[in-house]
């Protein structure tokens, strides 16, 4: 196995603050193979930020190694690290682009910074400003383009010194539905068309859906869960996980009835379930399945058909109403299909299911 | 007003312009690198240095404070030391730049300052030198700033110039204080005030023409 491109171990970076020490990140473990988009999703103050920030040493962790492509880049001297940065792109939530410069000169600094010749310039600056689609815009300044124009010169400019790391910070987060859309299509593109090894930070779940391969859930300043995109979607293990996914994918169930549930075991009423098909079991016929094997009374009330990566994941909340003993028999056959089940509880007011 | 008139208020223009242009050259070429330290070494900045900035700012504040005609005054040895004498227009070129240089020093930070520290971080990112900085962020990104502060600094020395008649700097106000206050010639005092506005006015407007040309947002 080819070692990985990125590898952080026991990340930790302490803030000292007039009220006391804050852990901004406790430990984080982290590896990111060659080629591989990896998504790290997290809330507000989860450390996101801050962890993007030590891979390239804008923030200087207390503790922990930072090694890129092999080298660890928390032992360099300035000079060294200066050099080693250059191997890594960023791109910005809010581009920050150089306003006195024209989208070409924004492109070219990284590479006038590296004291590249000008001839090599040019070409670099051109190839990348080609690559996302703005070539026509070389002589415009920043001020001149829309958001989403701006946020590929950003990429341009972060891929014209050929990184070996492209690291994105928020860089959807300023952009429309759309251009989010766009954006990301675009750094796929780049991911495969230059097997360039992406880390990409977010606080939308859909970001990660749309974009990435494996996926980190960063909480407290630790990395709580960690996985490929579609495992984590289709079975988060970490409650932040699982609020994350269902924010995305997950049903909006009815008010009317989210209101009036009750916990399980205490009513008779019809039970509210949410069954989760992924893979193969999506196309199985559940439903009539049950309510003929164990003589239940299904209403579905939510359903929605995901596709991540490519891969059908359904969601379906039924009311189901029967004999106890049949009901605890049919969540075991859900059960031993492997079908992520949650029983959400009793559905006590006037319903539909029992009719 | 008399030929002999006119040509003195001629003279005292050019006096007042070598005066203004040169010590305002002076004091852009020792304010910008003492604005762009202020501000590199203050506070969570690309290069802090707690002493060297308060030691500046300390000494920045002293020279902003003392009022302009003292100043001239108290520095006359040094003025001596420097231009060979303590009187005439070439005088008064040395303590006019010891003034405006700390006070344009503090606009050209308060400038620099404006610049998006996202932009100086995207910069540190790409593996800039602290010198690349400044020089590919810093002073290009806050070049409307850096020319705003100029014409300011220029609009005030053309008002300090005014005193340099304290030790015989000859120029504008002098001559308005000597004809149009001691003479009693109100004509010649609204000839220089005239004067005066005029080259504050085109000072000015010459200043916005280029911070606008600069402009990118």
């Amino acid at each position: 196995m080819t070692p990985a491109m990125l590898d952080i171990v026991k990340l930790s970076k302490i803030y000292e603050t007039p009220s006391g020490r804050v852990h901004a990140l406790d430990g984080v473990d982290l590896s990111v193979a060659r080629g591989e988009i990896h998504g790290i999703i997290g809330r507000s103050g989860a450390g996101k930020s801050t962890l993007i920030r030590c891979i390239n040493l804008l923030e200087r962790p207390t503790a922990g190694k930072v090694r890129v492509d092999g080298q660890d880049l928390t032992v360099l001297p300035a000079r060294e690290l200066n050099v080693a940065r250059r191997a890594i792109g960023m791109v910005f939530q809010h581009f920050n682009l150089l306003s006195s410069r024209t989208v070409f000169d924004n492109v070219a600094l990284p590479l006038e910074i590296a004291g590249a010749p000008s001839g090599l310039i040019r070409r670099q600056a051109r190839e990348a400003l080609e690559r996302v689609g703005l070539s026509d815009k070389a002589d415009r300044y920043p001020a001149q383009l829309s958001g989403g124009q701006k946020q590929r010169v950003g990429i341009a400019r972060a891929l014209a010194g050929r990184p070996k790391v492209l690291l994105c910070d928020e860089a959807t987060s300023a952009l429309d539905p759309e251009t989010t859309v766009q954006i990301l299509d675009l750094i796929r593109q780049i991911n495969r068309d230059l097997k360039l090894t992406v880390l990409l930070i977010t606080h939308e779940m859909s970001v990660i859906r749309d974009v990435a391969d494996r996926v980190t859930v960063l909480d407290g300043g630790r990395a709580i869960e960690t996985g490929p995109v579609f495992d984590v979607f289709t079975r988060p293990q970490s409650e932040t996980a699982r609020r994350f996914v269902r924010d995305t994918v997950g049903l909006a169930l009815p008010p009317h009835l989210t209101e009036s549930l009750v916990p399980v075991g205490t009513s008779d009423r019809p039970l509210l379930l949410r069954i989760t098909f992924v893979g193969p079991a999506a196309s199985e016929p559940i439903v009539s399945a049950l309510s003929r094997r164990f003589d239940l009374d299904l209403n579905i009330v939510a359903g929605r058909i995901d596709e991540i990566q490519g891969r059908p994941f359904g969601t379906l909340a039924v009311l189901v109403d029967g004999a106890a003993p049949k009901l605890e028999a049919a969540l075991n056959y859900l059960r031993a299909r492997n079908m992520p089940v949650e029983v959400l509880g009793h559905v006590p007011s006037h319903d539909r299911a029992a009719s | 007003m008399s030929q002999a008139m006119i040509e003195l208020l001629l003279e005292a223009l050019l006096e007042t312009l070598l005066m203004v242009g040169v010590s305002g050259a002076l004091a852009t070429a020792f304010g910008l690198p003492l604005g762009v330290i202020l501000l590199v070494t203050s506070k969570g900045h690309i290069a802090e240095n707690r002493p060297v900035n308060a030691v500046l700012g300390a000494i920045v504040n002293a020279t902003r404070s003392t009022p302009f005609i003292i100043l001239m005054v108290a520095i006359i040895p040094l003025t001596r030391l420097l231009v060979g004498t303590s009187i005439g227009t070439p005088a008064a070129i040395v303590p006019l730049t010891i003034a405006a240089t700390p006070f344009v020093a503090r606009l050209f930070e308060a400038a620099m300052r404006e610049v998006d520290p996202g932009v100086i971080q995207a910069v540190q990112a790409m593996g800039a030198t602290r010198l690349q900085i400044i020089t590919k962020v810093l002073l290009p990104e806050a070049r409307p700033g850096l020319i705003a502060a100029v014409t300011v600094m220029l609009v005030s020395l053309t008002g300090y110039s005014a005193m340099a008649g304290a030790v015989g700097g000859g120029g504008l106000g002098d001559l308005g204080i000597r004809y149009g206050y001691q003479r009693f010639q109100p004509d010649v005092m609204l000839a220089v005030v005239v004067v005066l506005i005029a080259l504050v006015q085109i000072t000015q407007s010459v200043g916005d023409r280029l911070v606008r040309h600069f402009t990118r947002k």
